[in-house]
């Protein structure tokens, strides 16, 4: 592989030289009747003989273990599969026991010969182990099989690859080469391709965002295949069993999301919004220098800090000083627990996106308000904060979506039980918990309940999206009314 | 008086029918700075520091009731400064500092017991740029009355709102539409609205910081026939760039330069017969 | 009509502030107060959060040790006699456990002290690391066979909490992983300096430890995945948003299209990073087969997740180049493309350079999606991050754990003295974040132009 890699960087080295050799013979050793500087036709040759070449070799190593696993699936006896786990697991073992024969060659254990010629009775397994490789259980003739055209497969695969790599290399190479004279637009041509690569790579996030709703919404299908719509949407229980009959209703999840959310924003927009408030009218430069940053400094904190000072912190605080005392509970994670810590983690959120919309009001306005013998509050109650106020509402949704889609806070900090509950002490659920105790572990990419971790993500993708988009719309109009 | 008849109007029609009534504001000895921080130093002290902006030089200036005063003078001479003085404006600026007696009616604006909130409800002030408030029209006009409480009732203040934007001479432009937002009338209709919003808590000096400089000429020549009547109620004090301007509207004229006032007199004395020579030298267009 | 008085209200003195001005300046200062107060609970909030964690971290920096001398009698740990470490491994730790208890047992003897403990008991004290620690360093030198050593071992996870003040002689009662009587013969052994808590370097090389051995969990597997995590991510995001950014800035046409494209950034930008974890589920993992928790999935996931703050930070200060100095390269004869790459570009450095340390930052302190894509598994092993697998993509990498995974790995474990850890854990990271935020800073600094 590496010296793929390096045989590949001196053909363009190569490239480079030969070049930019010819375009200067080809101008008589005059650089200057050249269309472009040397350094571009050198740049083309390699530019041609390495991209293509890269392409490819980026793509055949992504694609051929997948294809390689889908024949060697394939050729599986149904029966075998039937008798085995599943066929996932059984895959694992054949790739297993050839990466094991692989590195037994690799180390010389075994020659090329004796690894082709293995068979069951040999007892691979201490083979192998002798030669360091341990493996997990005896190995059956139909697995020894599939390994051994596992491996002649990938061997070929790997063949096939440096052949296609070298011959598109020097394909280009040669091509580039022939090509050079003193006329050739080289600059030109460099810049175009170095344009498509710029080009690429910003095409990158739309693909981001089409693999989000692909891969999501393929597998929220199969699951929709083996759970009724219906029940999902307005279903009032959740009950995950992995014996089947399982309950997967959204509505409980939905409503802990929500519940918490509420919560924090109810912690957050007060304190933030005042905050910004202070920051931007009534504090002096000094202040503002220390205050803002180290309220900034909370933006900065991970999500899991987050949720530890929840979990060891406020949450047995809250049951031991306010839950317990009021008879409201004895759970530490609680509704309440996450949904003060996630206010605490917005308030940043909050005051810096306020702070910069409350200083994008005119002066003009507050001078117009002084004028007439308004005081700062009044200014800023009547006549700065209504002119900010879509600004502000767009910030407080992009809040409301942070904490919709937050994660670590509302693991550790909120509990795992289902729950329609009024009770803000009592520990409740969200969506995106529930996406993580359903595909962490081992899971069965088949069964509704792994599958309905992705119907519970596109939901919370959809629900986002569409605040982020009101949001970002709400706060662009407001900027270009005052610009 | 028509609009195109302002518009021509020159230096020739100065209006000067109105005697000069008794003394309303009385500036002695004023002095500005500017990025002087907090502290109390002298004037003479910060006068010395180099770091200072000496932004006003011992100003004395009388404003008589039932006038129009302008203040005219080149760019950066003091006279906005000046202006925002009289109404503690320049209190929200940081790091202004004034020295000086500043007198309302014989009363010292600038007394540790005088509330700053209380005194520009009494001294408005309309600004260079139109700033309506993003409310509707009524609510722009209504906003002074209901912080400071001046109306009893809600037919009241509706009273107050009609007979501050007739004042302003907008109400029959406006009238039908008083909910719909400030903001999206014209910029001379915008001007008066602010005029109106600043009369409407009965001041008893209006300030204006060159009200037309945004405006085109004609709506320059409503809001300019505005100060003319609204002169009959108050003490109007006008900045402006215009000399023109300042000979149409005003009945005295301060000429300020470099932060000093130069000359004060009355207006056809300042434009017809100045006694320094800067002054001549500005109005004959040497200087600024 | 224009003559009419707006409102009769009496004339007053500005001496005399009226009971309306009272009233509004006490609001005024009211409101005022609020704002204080709420700068003043969020920098509260700041101080309690760092106080909590540092609080119930700080002490997983040190850790408590015994010393006693132990002889390695030839016949237990290498009963055939012949010195070859390959032999020697069979001698598993429950060999030495054994050897560990007697040793431990006779030099309270010689030391004597009464104990009616017995050995069992004697050796709960020690933590069931210590076996694999000595046989370790026999392996490693095979001469110490038959010698006695003074060897420092580890003590049991409540012995340390008691040195720390996290276990106490009624938490002891309570506990059935340890007993008063055990505290008391640490406490005497303390007493006689055999006891020692000193600076805890396994902490931050060791790798994690199993749920029953909280005092010998360490961070060097979770640093290293971290830190290959950060690697990728840097060579990938890098160059793809600079890429990106200088496109959608420079070239990009005013279209449909683009606009698209910059709707999307600052969507991705805001997308829950749980998303992200489901789109590397989704791809790497299930459609590309590539292994669950190796580092370079996590890499990827979290390259995905950081271009959109990168991006958005490189068009910021790609923007704040004023067109005068394009203009001016290409009023020279310069071509688009070199008046950016020549001129554009290396004075945006600052700026991207200081948007991608924060997005690292970002990525760092990231968990959610590395959950998913199973980072989450206990490594016990370091990881060969570079190994080759037959049938894989290159550069595949071993399982292993990041940073902030440990962390969690950490809370969902029963014993107590994991909370330490944990919050100890997040020191690290935290004062990782704090280097970087400073690199940032200081880059800004440094490099800030004021065009």
């Amino acid at each position: 592989m590496l010296w793929i890699l390096i045989t590949l960087l001196a053909l363009g080295a190569l490239g480079f030289v030969l070049g930019r050799q010819r375009a200067v013979a080809s101008a008589g050793g005059d650089a200057r009747i050249l269309h472009s500087l040397p350094v571009y036709y050198g740049t083309n040759v390699t530019l041609l003989t390495l991209v293509p070449a890269l392409l490819v070799l980026g793509v055949w190593l992504m694609a051929q273990p997948i294809v390689i696993d889908r024949v060697i699936s394939a050729q599986l006896p149904d029966s075998y599969v039937a008798e085995a786990a599943s066929r996932d697991l059984l895959m694992t073992e054949i790739r297993r026991l050839a990466d094991g024969i692989d590195t037994a060659v690799e180390r010389g254990a075994f020659n090329g010969r004796h690894a082709l010629d293995l068979s069951v009775g040999d007892d691979i397994r201490q083979q192998l182990a002798d030669a360091g490789v341990a493996l997990g259980a005896d190995v059956s003739p139909e697995v020894l099989q599939a390994a051994q055209s596992f491996r002649e497969m990938s061997g070929a695969g790997r063949t096939w690859m440096t052949v296609a790599v070298f011959a598109l290399a020097v394909a280009g190479l040669a091509y580039a080469y022939l090509r050079t004279n003193k006329d050739l637009r080289a600059r030109n041509r460099v810049e175009y391709m170095i344009l498509g690569v710029l080009m690429l790579a910003s095409t990158l996030a739309i693909l981001t965002t089409v693999g989000i709703v692909l891969s999501m919404l393929w597998d929220t299908r199969n699951f929709f295949q083996l759970y009724p719509w219906q029940d999902f949407f307005f279903g009032l229980e959740w009950r995950p069993s992995f014996e089947g009959n399982s309950e997967l209703g959204l509505i409980p999840l939905l409503w802990g999301t929500l519940y918490i959310s509420f919560i924090a924003l109810l912690v957050a927009v007060p304190i933030g919004l005042f905050a910004a408030i202070f920051m931007a009218e009534y504090a002096t430069k000094r202040v503002r220098s220390v205050a803002k940053p180290l309220i900034e400094v909370l933006a900065g904190i991970p999500t899991i800090v987050y949720g530890l000072f929840a979990l060891i912190t406020v949450g047995p605080m809250l049951r031991d000083y306010f839950a317990a005392p009021l008879g409201l509970g004895n759970s530490s994670s609680s509704v309440m627990t996450a949904g003060i810590v996630m206010g605490i983690m917005l308030i940043p959120f909050v005051s810096s996106l306020s702070d910069d919309i409350i200083n994008a009001v005119p002066q003009s306005l507050r001078d117009g308000s002084y004028g007439l013998g308004a005081t700062q509050s009044e200014t800023v109650k009547q006549v700065v904060l209504p002119a900010a106020l879509p600004g502000i509402v767009g910030a407080v949704l992009l809040a409301a979506s942070r904490a919709i889609g937050e994660t670590m806070i509302v693991v550790l900090g909120a509990g795992a039980a289902a729950r329609l509950d009024l009770n803000p002490f009592e520990a409740m659920t969200t969506v995106t918990v529930k996406i993580v105790g359903q595909l962490t572990g081992d899971t069965d990419f088949s069964s509704p309940e792994a599958l309905v971790a992705f119907a519970l993500g596109l939901t919370l993708f959809v629900i986002t999206l569409g605040l982020n988009i009101f949001a970002l719309y709400i706060v662009r109009k407001y900027r270009e009314q005052y610009e | 008086m028509s609009m195109e008849d302002a518009i021509m109007n020159d230096m020739t029609q100065i209006d000067q029918g109105v005697a000069v009534d008794e003394l309303k504001m009385q500036a002695r000895n004023v002095d500005v700075f500017y990025g002087a921080g907090g502290g109390t130093r002298s004037a003479e002290d910060m006068a010395a520091d180099k770091a200072i902006t000496h932004a006003i030089k011992h100003v004395d200036v009388d404003i008589a009731d039932k006038t129009v005063t302008s203040f005219i003078g080149p760019s950066g001479c003091g006279k906005s400064t000046f202006l925002r003085v009289l109404n503690r404006m320049n209190d929200t600026i940081d790091g202004c500092r004034m020295t000086g007696d500043v007198t309302l009616e014989g009363e010292n604006i600038y007394d540790s017991k005088v509330d700053p909130v209380q005194l520009r409800a009494k001294v408005g002030m309309v600004f260079q740029k139109p700033n309506p408030f993003p409310k509707s029209i009524f609510d722009n006009v209504a906003y002074g009355p209901r912080i400071h409480g001046l109306a009893r009732n809600k037919a009241d203040l509706a009273e107050i709102v009609e007979k501050s934007l007739r004042r302003a001479a907008i109400w029959d432009e406006v009238k039908d539409r008083l909910d719909a937002p400030g903001t999206g009338l014209s910029g001379g209709q915008q001007q008066r609205l602010c005029i109106a919003r600043a009369v409407a808590t009965s001041p008893e000096v209006l300030l204006m910081d060159e009200p037309c400089s945004a405006l085109d000429p004609i709506a320059t020549a409503q809001v300019e026939e505005l100060i003319d009547d609204l002169r009959s109620r108050f003490s109007v004090v006008i900045v402006t760039h215009s000399m023109q301007q300042a000979a149409r509207v005003s009945q005295k004229t301060a000429f300020f330069h470099l932060g000093e006032l130069v000359e004060f007199d009355d207006t056809d004395k300042i434009f017809t017969n100045p006694s320094d020579p800067r002054t001549e030298s500005y109005i004959t267009g040497r200087i600024g | 009509m224009t003559d009419m008085p707006i409102s009769t209200a009496p004339k007053r003195s500005l001496f005399a502030a009226d009971a309306r001005t009272v009233r509004r300046n006490r609001a005024e200062r009211r409101f005022r107060a609020y704002g204080m107060a709420a700068v003043g609970v969020g920098i509260l909030a700041l101080i309690v959060l760092l106080v909590s964690i540092l609080g119930n971290g700080l002490s997983s920096f040190r850790q408590t040790y015994v010393s006693f001398p132990i002889e390695l009698t030839a016949e237990r740990v290498d009963p055939d006699g012949n010195r070859d470490p390959g032999e020697m491994a069979r001698v598993t730790t429950f060999g030495y456990l054994p050897l560990l208890a007697t040793a431990f047992e006779a030099h309270l003897d010689a030391e004597g002290i009464e104990t009616d403990m017995g050995v069992r008991e004697l050796a709960a004290m020690l933590s069931e690391e210590a076996p694999a620690q000595i046989r370790g360093m026999v392996l490693a030198n095979p001469d110490l066979v038959g010698q006695t050593i003074d060897a420092q071992i580890l003590m049991g996870g409540r012995i340390d909490g008691f040195f720390k003040g996290r276990v106490t002689m009624e938490s002891a009662e309570r506990d059935r992983n340890v007993t008063p009587a055990q505290l008391e013969l640490a406490q005497i052994l303390a007493d006689r300096g055999a006891v020692e808590t000193r600076f805890n370097w396994d902490f931050i090389t060791a790798p994690d430890a199993s749920g029953s051995r909280p005092e010998a969990a360490g961070l060097g597997v979770a640093i290293i995945g971290s830190f290959y995590m950060m690697l990728v991510v840097l060579v990938l995001a890098l160059p793809i948003g600079v890429a990106a950014s200088i496109y959608l800035e420079e070239f990009a046409p005013k279209n449909r299209l683009t606009d698209l494209i910059e709707v999307n950034i600052s969507n991705l930008a805001a997308v829950p990073s749980i998303v992200f974890g489901i789109l590397g589920l989704a791809v790497f993992i299930n459609f590309m087969e590539f292994n669950q928790s190796s580092p370079l999935v996590g890499g990827l996931v979290l390259t995905l997740m950081t271009l959109p703050t990168i991006i958005i930070a490189t068009r910021a200060s790609l923007r704040a180049v004023p067109p005068s100095i394009r203009q001016a390269a290409l009023g020279l004869g310069a071509s688009k493309t070199q008046s950016i790459f020549h001129h554009v570009l290396p004075l945006a450095a600052p700026g991207i350079l200081t948007g991608t340390i924060i997005g690292l930052a970002q990525a760092l302190g990231e968990t959610a999606p590395l959950l998913l894509i199973g980072m989450v598994a206990f490594v016990r092993e370091y990881p060969d991050l570079m190994s080759v697998h037959s049938n894989s993509f290159p550069l595949m990498g071993d399982g292993a754990t990041a940073l902030p995974v440990q962390v969690y790995s950490w809370t969902q474990r029963s014993d107590p003295a994991f909370v330490e850890r944990a919050s100890g854990a997040i020191i690290v990271l935290l004062v990782f974040l704090l280097c970087m935020n400073l690199i940032a800073i200081l880059l800004r600094r440094r490099f800030e132009r004021r065009w």
